[in-house]
């Protein structure tokens, strides 16, 4: 059996949730999904519509809102009690936060990130990126079972997920919680102020990464959104060098777009720049290197230096 | 108040990656190397919690002996002294293996802050610092974007998907796994680097390493999407794609 963790925030469910049961029915083996709160029951009757062996709601008022240390406490407690031979999470923020201290506690060994199962003898590998998505690694978890393995957002199709026949019993046991020991209090999440730039609506967008060099060279850039209409966005890095706004950043800590053209500029493509921006209608990529992860996404590239192509780009669109 | 950093040693990110003739490695003896980005930040955080809280910074790193690069650099921008876990069995380590290297040099220093980044540019596990915490006992948070200290409590902002953000209060000690961008970085002035030579650096032994992982394969991922990529001088390339957009794409006018 293999158990999923779902993860919602305030009663609503997140989708990834639902690719890390499509990871778990398809290695062939049941599944069981578990979901943590205070009041879940919406959450749950979600999960039940799943080709799933069971639902289980872990309850307790302690879990109403996300700790570490509760969601740890309680998963360590659920995961001794079912036994089952793997845990699939989605590599979300809040899995990043929790899983590898539960892990640690289980003393089992996690594998994060990963992006498929392969079959290895009766056992498993799972293929993971590394070297920021610009290789692959084949990895034999080792150490007693169960492993815990956390999937990459958008690795497994959502929509992939069997629906069952018939809905899921679900099954509600108490969260072995004990609050005293629950060390990090969490506020309520919030939003920075308004957004001026509503990256969303541009038809088309240029996106500058960490080989535009220097903000002296942003200008290069400028001319080109300037010749083909296009508003200015980034990588991470460029904002956290404050090059540009926070606003004009691009990927899962910042907007996701989906513009009828986007091109990427010395932008290697890491996943979490993707899932920003992969949704584009047309994609082209300018970089020096041939084996960057963003020809992986891009409808056209070009290898090349950008300084020598966007000007070369300025001069056709404007010839 | 006493905080650690811990900072990997990475290969640039200029470095052209090769695999090595075990094909579960890269071949990396002509790697040029750095220091893992959000280990930079978590760096510079500690150094301004030390300019307005005072105490010290201890950083440490495990590794092999080539290591003690980002040590020294870490030492030069301002860190007041150094922990080196020297083992080469700590190349490629997983998570648990790294984490109780840098738990056997940080378990009887009494910090009362432990940083980490929140993820490694070449192992990318994002799981060294909680597993750390765990090692450790302490409590801890991830993905930080601001860190306020008051009466020896501690509150963060922890950055959320999608620009949502949170705050999280925990007593201390505490780690945190910091997020690149926190702060502006400072680098090392020449005073920096002379001053670093004269701190001190202490090796502390590895211990026993149980391995919870094994990577079977390394490779180049095939590519699942066909690119068409536009060959020639730039100038050619140039007017190339603009045709396929204006004519085949039909995305500019
Ligand atoms: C939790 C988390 C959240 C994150 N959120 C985001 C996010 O929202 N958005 C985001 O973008 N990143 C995010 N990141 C960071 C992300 O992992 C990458 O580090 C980042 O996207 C890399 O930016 P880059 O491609 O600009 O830089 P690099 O990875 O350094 O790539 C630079 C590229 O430029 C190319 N290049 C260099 N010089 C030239 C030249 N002269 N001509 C052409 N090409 C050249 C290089 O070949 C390289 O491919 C996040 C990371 C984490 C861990
Ligand atoms: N060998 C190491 N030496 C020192 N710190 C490390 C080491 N490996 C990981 N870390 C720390 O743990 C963080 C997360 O790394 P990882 O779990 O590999 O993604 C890094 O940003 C470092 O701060």
């Amino acid at each position: 059996m293999i158990l999923v963790i779902a993860e919602h925030l305030e009663g609503k469910l997140n989708r990834a949730s639902w690719e890390a049961v499509a990871a778990a029915q398809q290695t062939g083996e049941p599944v069981k999904i578990a979901a943590l709160g205070a009041a879940v029951a919406g959450v749950a009757a979600e999960l039940a519509a799943a080709d799933a062996a069971e639902v289980i709601v872990v309850e307790h008022p302690a879990l109403a809102a996300y700790t570490a240390d509760g969601y740890v406490q309680a998963l360590a407690a659920l995961v001794t009690a079912e036994a089952p031979a793997a845990v699939f999470l989605p590599h979300t923020y809040q899995t990043r936060d929790f899983a590898p201290a539960l892990a640690a506690r289980l003393g089992r060994a996690l594998l994060t990130d990963c992006l498929g199962v392969k079959a290895d003898g009766g056992g498993r590998l799972f293929v993971r990126p590394m070297f920021q998505g610009k290789l692959h690694a084949d990895v034999r978890p080792l150490g007693p079972s169960p492993h815990l393995v956390t999937f990459q957002i958008g690795a497994y199709r959502a929509d992939a997920a069997a629906r069952g026949a018939a809905p899921a019993p679900v099954r509600t046991i108490a969260g072995a919680v004990d609050p005293a020991a629950v060390r990090q209090k969490a506020e309520a999440p919030f939003q920075e102020a308004k957004q001026a730039v509503d990256l969303s609506q541009a038809e088309r967008i240029v996106s500058i990464g960490r080989g535009i060099k220097g903000q002296e060279h942003i200008q290069v850039a400028e001319k080109l959104a300037a010749a083909l209409g296009a508003e200015l966005a980034a990588s991470r890095p460029i904002c956290d060098a404050g090059w540009l706004p926070m606003e004009r950043q691009i990927g899962s800590s910042g907007q996701t777009v989906a513009p009828k053209l986007y091109v990427a500029l010395g932008i290697s493509g890491a996943i979490q720049h993707l899932v920003g921006m992969k949704g584009s209608q047309v994609i082209v990529a300018i970089n020096k290197d041939p084996d960057a992860p963003i020809f992986e996404v891009a409808d056209f590239g070009i290898v090349g230096d950008l300084f020598e192509v966007v000007p070369a780009l300025v001069a056709a669109l404007n010839g | 108040m006493k905080i650690a950093v811990c900072v990997k040693q990475v290969v640039s990110r200029e470095w052209q990656l090769r695999v090595d003739e075990s094909n579960t490695w890269i071949r990396d003896q002509d790697a040029s190397y750095e220091l893992n980005e959000p280990d930079a930040y978590a760096l510079e955080e500690a150094l301004r919690l030390k300019e307005r809280h005072g105490g010290e910074v201890v950083v440490c790193s495990a590794g092999p002996a080539r290591v003690s690069q980002v040590v020294r650099e870490a030492l030069a921008r301002g860190a007041d002294r150094a922990l080196l876990v020297e083992d080469d069995r700590l190349v490629g380590a997983d998570a648990f293996a790294t984490a109780s290297a840098l738990a056997a040099a940080l378990k009887d220093e009494r910090c009362d802050l432990v940083l980490t980044g929140l993820q490694s540019d070449d192992s990318g596990f994002a799981q060294t610092g909680v597993v750390l915490a765990e090692t450790l006992g302490l409590p801890h948070a991830t993905i930080i974007m601001e860190v306020q200290v008051a009466d020896g409590a501690l509150r963060v902002k922890r950055e959320l998907e999608g620009g949502w953000f949170q705050w999280i209060a925990m007593p201390m000690p505490a780690v945190l796994t910091i997020q690149s961008g926190i702060n502006q970085l400072r680098y090392a002035t020449l005073k920096g680097i002379m001053a670093a030579k004269k701190k001190d650096v202490k090796k502390v032994a590895a211990p026993d390493l149980a391995p919870q992982h094994e990577i079977v394969r390394l490779y180049f991922p095939e590519k699942a999407k066909a690119t068409r990529l536009i060959d020639g001088a730039p100038a050619d390339a140039a007017k190339e794609l603009v045709r396929l957009l204006r004519d085949e794409a039909r995305v500019i006018s």
